[in-house]
């Protein structure tokens, strides 16, 4: 019964999607959905209570939500004039979700409640109206409106999002469509809505129409979803839909409650299963659907509507419950205000609001629960906002039924974060047990290492495999590791262990190669041992022989760390190094260029002023002693220089190689030196080069032979190595490896957009395969003015496991710290060379696919020239065979590295994770963020090859089925309008959508080309927690910053509604810092910050913050440097006023809200995966 | 008239002339049945300190196929200011400078005595002088400290306002840019691979030549173009110093069993380019100092493994030596361009092994290079050889030439087959080119960038007059060489020989053509033309020429001499020994086809032997002087009292004598020779004894029998002929007569 698992129910309604898949889906799922609710058991626990059971369960969740909607006609005013322009979506999202709540909630009881919700959107116009005005009416209403249409212009694509803003139209025409069908009801429209469509088709509408409108049953929504269908592919939807609207038992449903609203939900799917359910659901949906609810609305919304524009009122009526929603959804506001006409809301949202809402909280405390929690939370520290007056509607609404789909009720992974916090972040995490799920990475924890590899090195996307393909496949969940081999520990724990195993090697399976691990068992009283992957039988060589003890354990097995944890290091033999022969230590090679831009943005003098410092600090393994990494030093422009640094030498030496076509190193012996050997010559070298290019004339640079030169002189050296490049501009000079300008934006949206993020020329994959050959790792430094092409100059650090750092439009008063910073790092960090990683898994699962920097020659081996402790590579696995649960599901990754001081060694991580037979136990036991983290990598990589439209689409089908596979399966029936989402999972929507859109997947306009490569790269080597930041940025307000304590304040979602005028914010996201000053922040807390108490003498320049004497100011830079001393790369600090023209920059981390890009809020978002789920449910 | 010989010795010492046959035959019949053709020893710089440049520039005949220069045996008629050619009879106007001219008042050029007569050209700018040193590192440390040593001592010889410049050589090249502050910065170039000019200039960043030339017109000269890899001595004397200093042998590992890389063939090429980029037609030197011989990249002579030696004379005739050819094609390459240009290809290959000298001997021959092979940079041959290139005379000038080109005029009878002698041809067709191809022919003009006193060249006539159209009595042919160069003081100078020679009809006037002919001279034409043929032809079939053509005792000599005889010479030797042949004057030559024997003994004072085993007597001291080496042997008794010291006991002064009048000779020899001989100081049954035993003339061998056992002389272990046998044999061939 109750199981662990939880499940969050959400209620949306349908309209709010896309009218494109809306419809179709709505239609059909009614009926599978049904079945199969049924035939779930675990599912029908939970969820077959849904319904009315349910309810109880749910309440946790279907209140948070509910809060919002409960609070409705209070909060939703604030929301919708906070949110303004963006809330819209919000609105819209709300509004449905509210409604579809009413649909569950639909005893009256909530109705006043609800009605708000649902009413809200239509009610909108008249009763709110004013209230939103307030605030509002100027941003929101103008922004709201003429963004969408844009956004629908530029970006046909995004039909959800687009859809949205559109609306206005579309609802006048669904209005009046409405207003007639709504009498009949949505059956009648349905079917007629098909046809009205294609007339409907005012292109611009449609997309509104369609998101809104496709719930809409009625014929007035199909008008205009059609068109919208039509500007998408699949206009032939509508048609089935409506069909299966008719079919919805709506009209029954209706009447019963709103009629309009209820019955539009109804014929969706659920109709028989949920009847109850459904209704409300189908009110959800349906409410689009619109019939219904118009009819009821019309009165309410009517108003509303007519306040709000001639359009609208005539829409208003038909509307009722539908069209106002729509176009209060745009108008927002408005339409909530409509919502007050509340009986119908209260009717819709009332009884499925309140069960989930009541149910919920006691089951989620976690999920949903957590949702009201940080809502009180946040009204805290909000308190002065109008706008969260959401927040106290919430607590509001906790007890009474919600109403709609307010932000605060839909799962925050705030509160999620800070759940696992609370729940896990105080003990030690054990890896002794099979199949545990870790903390999650925002979670501070300790690990103890006992048997498997720690989070910190392995993390998986489903710590429960599914034990047979079958199973994989229909759930969708990507079955995949995160590993990260090199991985820093803190300080706290023990760092892997180096093992000896003689001259003949580490141990290992005969058969499968597998390293000696604690999953091989020894038989025959310890003579052989099986293996765990293979299960091949192998005999233990004398010398390691042990006897066993009474449970079959070897008695030393405690002595042994390969015996006994997850993580080891092995000392290898000859046997396992290059040409059979022992490597040279490796050496760093610092390519210089030293053109004219180069030298005008001061890149030089300052590289090489760092570098007189930087090289006491050479990555070495014993603190004590010196580096074994030897230097080398050319700089380049369009020619290359060399310079010989040989100690004896009183002056170093120029040489320059100017045949670039053929490149070669043009010295050996002086070349490469030991920094303590040289210093004096090195010095003195680093001390002229930027006199002697003081004065160039030259601006054309070489790229390609300036890899290959560090390459020879790499293989020269017979060693591996690094390559630091310090690079300008686009490579233009005539030489191989020659670019030319490609960059065009009017690609970007077109099927030849993957184009852009394929290298230009073949020439960098050839080179980088040589480099991999040699060990030749490359670090790219970027400072350009313009594009540089990062797509094709990248290719080889991201296949040489190398990074890329990129400064745009470097200066070095404001990035020379950040530039500092990084290239300090990545010269100190720990590093391996010429590493080959491979992973074993036991028989029936497969390392398939990888992600990250790397090359590969063949399917298994991964080929790193370099392996830093920064770099992951996610491998993804797949069936080939059945899996027992007995055993469980091992892997054994293991890495064959040349230390930095020279030394070859192997580093193994072992993880076994559990098998299920059960798609339940798969779903319960998942890792979000891995699977964010997998997915972003695998998006990433698609837009190499596919339309990025196409590979944002994939996307949010995987997810719809991996949603819709556990909705189907694993959760009790409930109504179709409900979402239902596993515990495990339930940020899946609202970190898919960041994913979806990043500036990879959808640019802005302001984007570059070089950007979006930059970041594509970028992300590939992410481990968990930095693609989790990377896609939710952290986001902590500062006004609460308790100085006495080293705890951070609780972070806020990411949201501009959750930005208080009066605060201070602090925002990161791996790359950047921002911290966001409200225009009416106290000016205490601006004098503590800034030493000025006035708003607008804040430097809005500034890179970091005076260092004032007082606790805050002490704390505030404290904490930005903690901040920083987690993320790999420095984050440079923006300070980013209110109503600032950098606000815009900074919006554009406020991921849950619409972005400029056309980018979907996290409640349209959230309804358009439901669309999806029940399309897929049908 | 003085004796032929008189005339011969007068015309040699005044323009450096020596012609096989001092009367001509006055048809191309008789010519043709003399055998050996009229042809000229001529030695462009003869040494003339009594000779004062003149000032003004030669007058030129006005006909523009002609442009003979007026010399003493043009017609003049001062009246008229006129004065008529005598290769192609125009008249000729004098110009207005010549206005004052009189029977009494004459120019230089009209007087006899100055049939040889050097103008200086007052147009044009001060040539710099360049020198680029081409260095191979790949060599043992004592032999670089040496040649560092010798380069650095080299710079104080140099003119102050001449460019250097210097590119080293490994497996790598590296064109060093000179006169740069702190950090010192070279262009360095894989050794792999060639580079056109054009290619190189882009890569050095040099500015187009062009760019200099356009300010060329106004005078530039006490600025002479330089660029960062050629500067004044005066300015980067001290840098250039420490630069050689601090040369480290090529630092690229050299493996066992291998040989170390070695980019010769790129360095050239780039030194060339460089030259090319920079200074075309203007004189300059490259000097190449090679170590050992190219093994990598264009113009590699072998490869890397020590176990694959370098060509033999017997690969090369198997056509086993792989990369002959094709090297042998890169430094022809080369030597056309650099003469093209005007510029010179020294090369100095000191290495106990061979170092393709034979592949690129074209280098030194086109160009009037030196060529000087020693066994390593830390003998005395090469460090004095080296220092001798920069003789200066009593003016303090350079003795060396830059930038020549030679001219021949003749009269309408004789045309020109060609030249032999280290020039490249002009290809300057004219009137006065003969179809008949003899040497560098089919030209009347000649490249010659590198010229010494001593560098002597031969040309090759041919007689076109028809046998039925006979010159008048007393007719004379007329020659005119007209040799212009750049003088060591940038100077352009022209000097001007214009010789002439009675016509005689074969008929007629047999005997006084045979007593006008320079057995010397033709001895050495025609070994010249046999040499030039054997370099280019089959080995064999030119001593089966040379038989069919006159035999003289010398002949002998020369057939077993290393020019033409390959057994037991390195094909590197051979084209040593033949290349110092092919420009050395004519007692030089002579000494080296034909070694000179003097023999001391208490006897009498020293005097010639025969070149001949019998002189190699115990009791005698004997100094061999083959040009290439200076051998002192003791003879058998002698070797042993000094073995015994008695030249140490005051009571046998006079042996101690004896024993230094020989090194004395020897010391006086070396101390005018270029290049420097080898000295060799051995002894009966020494080892080096060898030097002599195999320029004697074996009349007493092992296996023959008169001479065996006999007390004179010393028998040779050969199987060559004899002298004796030789002529027998020739004595049967010309009875014969049908051969």
């Amino acid at each position: 019964m109750c199981v662990v698992g939880i499940i969050n129910y959400l209620f949306i309604y349908c309209w709010s999607c896309k009218g494109t898949r809306g419809p179709p889906t709505s239609g059909a799922p009614p009926v599978s959905g049904a079945q199969n609710y049924s035939q779930f058991g675990q599912g029908e626990n939970q969820n077959g209570p849904p319904p009315m059971g349910a309810p109880p369960q749910r309440p946790p969740v279907s209140q948070p939500y509910t809060p919002g909607a409960v609070n409705l006609p209070g909060p939703q005013h604030p929301y919708g004039q906070r949110f303004g322009a963006p809330p819209v979506s919000m609105q819209h999202m709300t509004n449905q979700m509210a409604s579809m709540q009413v649909g569950s909630t639909a005893p009256s009881p909530a109705g006043p409640g609800y009605a708000p919700p649902s009413v809200s959107q239509a009610a909108v116009s008249a009763p709110y109206t004013p209230a939103a005005p307030p605030t509002f009416p100027p941003a929101s209403t103008a922004s709201s409106q003429p963004l969408p249409t844009e956004a629908l212009a530029q970006a046909p694509p995004h039909s959800y999002y687009g859809a949205l803003p559109p609306v206005q139209q579309p609802f006048q025409n669904a209005v009046p469509t409405f207003s007639s069908a709504g009498p009949t009801q949505p059956q009648a429209p349905p079917p007629v809505s098909p046809q009205s469509f294609p007339q409907a088709p005012p292109i611009s509408q449609p997309p509104f129409s369609t998101a809104q409108v496709h719930p809409g049953p009625t014929q007035s929504y199909r008008g205009p979803l059609p068109s919208t269908q039509s500007s998408f592919p699949r206009p032939p939807h509508p048609t089935s839909q409506p069909s299966a609207f008719p079919a919805g038992p709506p009209p029954t449903s209706i009447p019963s409650q709103l009629p309009g609203v209820m019955q539009p939900q109804p014929p969706v799917s659920q109709p028989s299963p949920y009847h109850s359910g459904p209704p409300t659901t189908s009110t959800g949906f349906p409410p689009q659907v619109g019939a219904p609810p118009r009819p009821s609305f019309p009165g309410m919304q009517g108003p509303p509507m007519a306040s709000q524009g001639p359009p609208m009122a005539s829409q208003g009526p038909p509307m009722a419950s539908q069209g106002p929603p729509m176009a209060q959804a745009n108008h927002i506001l408005p339409t909530q205000p409509g919502m007050p006409p509340g009986p119908i809301n209260a009717s819709l949202s009332g009884p499925p609001p309140q069960p989930g809402m009541q149910g919920y909280p006691p089951q989620q405390n976690g999920a949903f629960g957590q949702v009201r929690g940080p809502q009180p939370g946040y009204t805290g520290p909000y308190p002065g906002q109008p706008n969260y007056g959401a927040p106290p509607a919430a607590p509001a609404s906790a007890p009474a039924a919600p109403k709609r789909l307010d932000p605060d009720s839909i799962p925050s992974p705030i509160q999620v974060i800070e759940d696992d916090k609370a729940n896990k972040g105080s003990e030690p995490f054990t890896t002794g047990v099979r199949g545990q799920a870790p903390p999650l990475v925002t979670t501070k924890f300790q690990v103890k290492d006992q048997g498997n590899a720690s989070p910190r090195y392995i993390r998986c996307t489903a710590y429960n495999m599914p034990c047979n393909s079958d199973m994989a496949k229909q759930s969708q969940v990507p079955l995949a590791a995160v590993i990260k081999p090199l991985a820093p520990l803190p300080p706290d724990e023990t760092p892997p262990y180096l093992v000896d195993h003689g001259e003949s090697g580490p141990i290992r399976c005969n058969r499968c190669k597998a390293y000696m691990c604690p999953y091989m068992q020894f038989i025959e009283g310890g003579r052989r041992f099986q293996c765990g992957f293979c299960n091949c039988v192998t005999e233990v060589p004398p010398n390691y022989f042990q006897h066993l003890d009474h449970t079959g354990k070897r008695v030393d097995c405690y002595d042994r760390p390969e015996l006994s944890m997850g993580s080891y290091d092995f000392m290898t033999t000859v046997d396992y190094c290059k040409n059979n022969k022992f490597p040279q230590p490796p050496a760093f090679i610092f390519l210089i260029d030293v053109s004219y831009n180069a030298v005008k943005n001061g890149t030089v003098g300052i590289v090489c002023q760092e570098l007189k410092t930087l090289l006491d600090y050479l990555p070495r393994e014993n603190p004590d002693v010196e580096s074994n990494i030897r230097v080398g030093f050319v700089t380049y422009n369009k020619v290359l220089h060399f310079y010989n640094v040989k100690a004896s030498l009183a002056q170093p030496q120029m040489m320059v190689v100017s045949d670039v076509a053929d490149m070669f190193v043009p010295l050996l012996d002086g070349f490469l030196v030991s920094v303590s050997e040289s210093r004096v010559v090195i010095e003195s070298l680093l001390d002229q080069i930027p006199e002697m290019f003081a004065d160039t004339r030259e601006t054309e640079t070489v790229f390609g032979p300036v890899i290959q030169a560090g390459l020879e002189a790499l293989k020269a050296a017979d060693c591996a190595g690094k390559l630091f490049v310090f690079h300008s501009s686009l490579p233009i000079a005539e030489a191989p490896g020659k670019l030319k300008n490609r960059e065009d934006k009017k690609l970007v949206g077109t099927d030849k957009e993957k184009t852009l993020f394929q290298p230009q020329v073949s020439f960098y994959n050839t080179l980088a395969k040589e480099c991999v050959a040699q060990g030749c790792c490359v670090d790219l430094f970027l400072f350009p003015n313009q594009y540089v092409d990062v797509a094709t100059l990248g290719v080889v650090p991201t296949s040489t496991g190398g990074s890329i750092y990129k400064y745009t439009y470097f200066q070095a008063p404001s990035d020379q710290e950040r530039f500092l910073n990084d290239l300090r790092r990545d010269v100190q960090k720990q590093v391996g060379f010429d590493a080959v990683m491979r992973v074993r898994t036991s028989t029936g699962i497969r390392a398939t696919d990888f992600f990250g920097a790397f090359y590969m020659s063949n399917t298994t081996d991964v080929e790193l020239a370099g392996l830093d402790c920064d770099k992951t590579v996610t491998v993804e696995f797949r069936h080939d065979d059945k899996l027992s649960e007995e055993t469980g599901a091992l892997m054994q990754c293991a890495v064959l590295y040349t230390s930095c001081s020279g030394q070859r060694r192997l580093r193994i991580h072992n993880m076994a994770v559990n098998c299920c037979s059960q798609l339940a136990d798969l779903y319960r036991n998942c890792e979000t963020d891995t699977i964010i983290n997998f997915f972003a990598k695998y998006a990433y990589r698609s837009v190499l090859s596919s339309p990025t439209k196409n590979v944002r689409d994939s996307l949010v089908n995987q997810c719809a089925q991996i949603l819709a596979c556990y909705r189907k399966n694993c959760a009790s029936p409930s109504s179709a309008g409900q979402l239902i989402l596993p515990e495990c999972m339930k940020l899946l929507p609202v970190y898919l959508n960041c994913v979806l859109k990043s500036d990879v997947l959808q640019p802005g306009a302001d984007v570059s080309l070089d950007d979006r490569a930059y970041l594509r790269q970028l992300v590939s080597t992410m481990d968990v927690a930095e693609s989790h930041v990377f896609f939710y940025p952290h986001l902590l307000p500062l006004q609460k910053l308790d100085v006495e304590s080293m705890a951070l304040p609780m972070a806020v979602r990411d949201s501009e509604e959750r930005l208080s005028r009066g605060g201070v914010y602090l925002l990161e996201n791996g790359l950047n810092i921002f911290l966001w000053v409200g225009v009416s922040a106290q000016q205490e807390l601006l004098q503590n910050i800034f030493g000025t108490p006035a708003f607008s003498q804040i430097d809005p320049n500034m890179t970091s913050l005076p260092a004032l004497d007082n606790p805050f100011s002490k704390r505030l830079r404290e904490i930005i440097e903690s901040v920083r001393a987690q993320r790999s790369r420095y984050m440079k600090l923006m300070v980013v006023k209110q109503e600032d023209k950098l606000e815009l920059i900074f919006k554009h981390f406020l991921v849950e809200d619409k972005s400029n890009s056309g980018g979907a809020s996290y409640v349209d978002f959230l309804c358009h995966m439901h669309k999806e789920i029940r399309q897929l449910l049908s | 008239m003085a004796t032929f010989q008189e005339f011969i010795q007068q015309n040699e010492d005044r323009d450096g002339v020596r012609f096989s046959w001092n009367v001509w035959p006055s048809s191309r019949l008789e010519a043709t049945r003399m055998v050996v053709p009229v042809a000229s020893l001529f030695t462009p710089l003869k040494e003339r300190p009594d000779l004062p440049p003149i000032q003004y520039e030669p007058v030129l005949c006005s006909r523009a196929t002609c442009r003979a220069v007026l010399n003493p045996l043009c017609q003049v008629d001062y009246r008229a200011k006129l004065w008529a050619c005598n290769f192609c009879y125009q008249r000729n106007q004098f110009p207005p400078t010549y206005a004052g001219i009189s029977e009494v008042n004459q120019p230089a050029e009209l007087l006899p005595q100055f049939s040889t007569i050097e103008y200086v050209v007052q147009r044009g700018p001060q040539m710099p002088l360049n020198f680029l040193y081409v260095v191979d590192t790949c060599m043992e440390d004592d032999d670089l400290q040496a040649l560092k040593e010798s380069l650095q001592m080299s710079l104080s010889l140099l003119p102050p306002t001449a460019l250097v410049g210097l590119i080293t050589f490994g497996r790598m090249v590296q064109v060093h840019e000179l006169g740069c502050e702190g950090i010192s910065k070279s262009y360095v170039f894989r050794g792999t691979k060639d580079l056109s000019a054009k290619q190189l200039q882009e890569m050095l960043g040099l500015t187009k030549p062009a760019a200099a030339q356009a300010g060329r017109g106004p005078q530039q000269p006490q600025v002479p173009p330089s660029n960062r890899f050629l500067q004044p001595v005066q300015k980067i004397d001290m840098n250039l110093t420490d630069l050689l200093g601090e040369l480290q042998r090529d630092p690229w590992p050299v493996t066992q069993g291998k040989r170390p890389l070695r980019s010769l063939g790129v360095a050239l090429s780039i030194a060339v380019g460089l030259l090319e980029c920079t200074f075309p037609n203007t004189g300059a030197r490259i000097m190449a100092f090679i170590g050992g011989p190219a093994t990598q990249g264009p113009g590699m002579v072998v490869g890397d493994e020590l176990k694959t030696p370098i060509r033999s004379w017997h690969d090369i005739e198997k056509d086993n030596a792989k990369f002959m050819k094709k090297a042998t094609k890169h430094y022809e390459a080369l030597a056309n361009r650099a003469a093209a240009n005007g510029h010179i290809i020294d090369i100095y290959a000191c290495a106990l092994d061979q170092t393709g000298l034979l592949e690129m001997k074209c280098c030194t021959n086109h160009t009037g290079g030196y060529m000087v092979m020693a066994d390593s940079f830390n003998t005395s041959l090469f460090k004095q050889t080296f220092q001798r290139v920069f003789t200066k005379d009593e003016q303090g000038s350079f003795k060396m030439a830059f930038a020549g080109t030679l001219e021949i005029k003749t009269s309408r009878e004789i045309k020109i087959s060609g030249a032999i002698g280290p020039c490249v041809s002009l290809n300057a067709k004219g009137p006065c080119v003969s179809e008949n191809e003899i040497g560098t022919g089919g030209t009347s003009q000649w490249k010659i960038c590198g010229l010494d006193p001593n560098t002597t060249l031969a040309f090759y006539f041919e007689v076109v007059n028809q046998h039925n159209a006979p010159i008048p009595q007393g007719g004379r042919g007329a020659i005119q060489y007209v040799t212009q160069y750049q003088h060591s003081s940038g100077q352009r100078r022209i000097r001007v020989t214009t010789v002439a020679r009675n016509w005689a009809d074969a008929q007629t006037q047999i005997q006084s053509i045979a007593a006008s002919f320079d057995q010397e001279a033709a001895a050495i034409l025609m070994a010249r033309l046999a040499i030039y043929r054997a370099e280019t032809e089959e080995g064999p079939d030119v001593l089966r020429w040379l038989d069919r053509q006159l035999i003289r005792l010398f002949m002998f000599h020369l057939r077993r001499s290393p020019f033409l005889q390959v057994f037991n010479n390195s094909p590197d030797e051979s084209t040593y020994y033949r290349h110092q042949f092919m420009r050395q004057d004519l007692t030089q030559s002579l000494i080296m086809v034909q070694p000179i024997l003097y023999a001391y003994s208490f006897n009498g004072p020293p005097e010639p032997v025969l070149l001949d085993s019998s002189s190699i007597l115990p009791d005698r001291i004997l100094l061999m002087d083959t040009f290439f080496q200076i051998v002192i042997y003791h003879g058998e008794t002698v070797s042993q009292w000094r073995k015994a010291g008695y030249q140490d006991m005051p009571e046998y002064e006079n042996f101690r004598h004896l024993l230094q009048a020989p090194v004395d000779d020897a010391q006086e020899l070396l101390h005018t020779r270029f290049p420097m001989p080898r000295y060799i100081d051995t002894e009966h049954g020494g080892s080096q004894a060898r030097f002599l035993l195999s320029k004697v003339n074996p009349s007493q061998t092992h296996n023959n029998m008169y001479a065996w056992g006999q007390e004179s002389g010393a028998p040779i272990l050969t199987d060559d002929v004899s002298l004796q046998v030789f002529m027998d044999h020739l004595k049967k061939l010309a009875v014969s007569s049908a051969a």
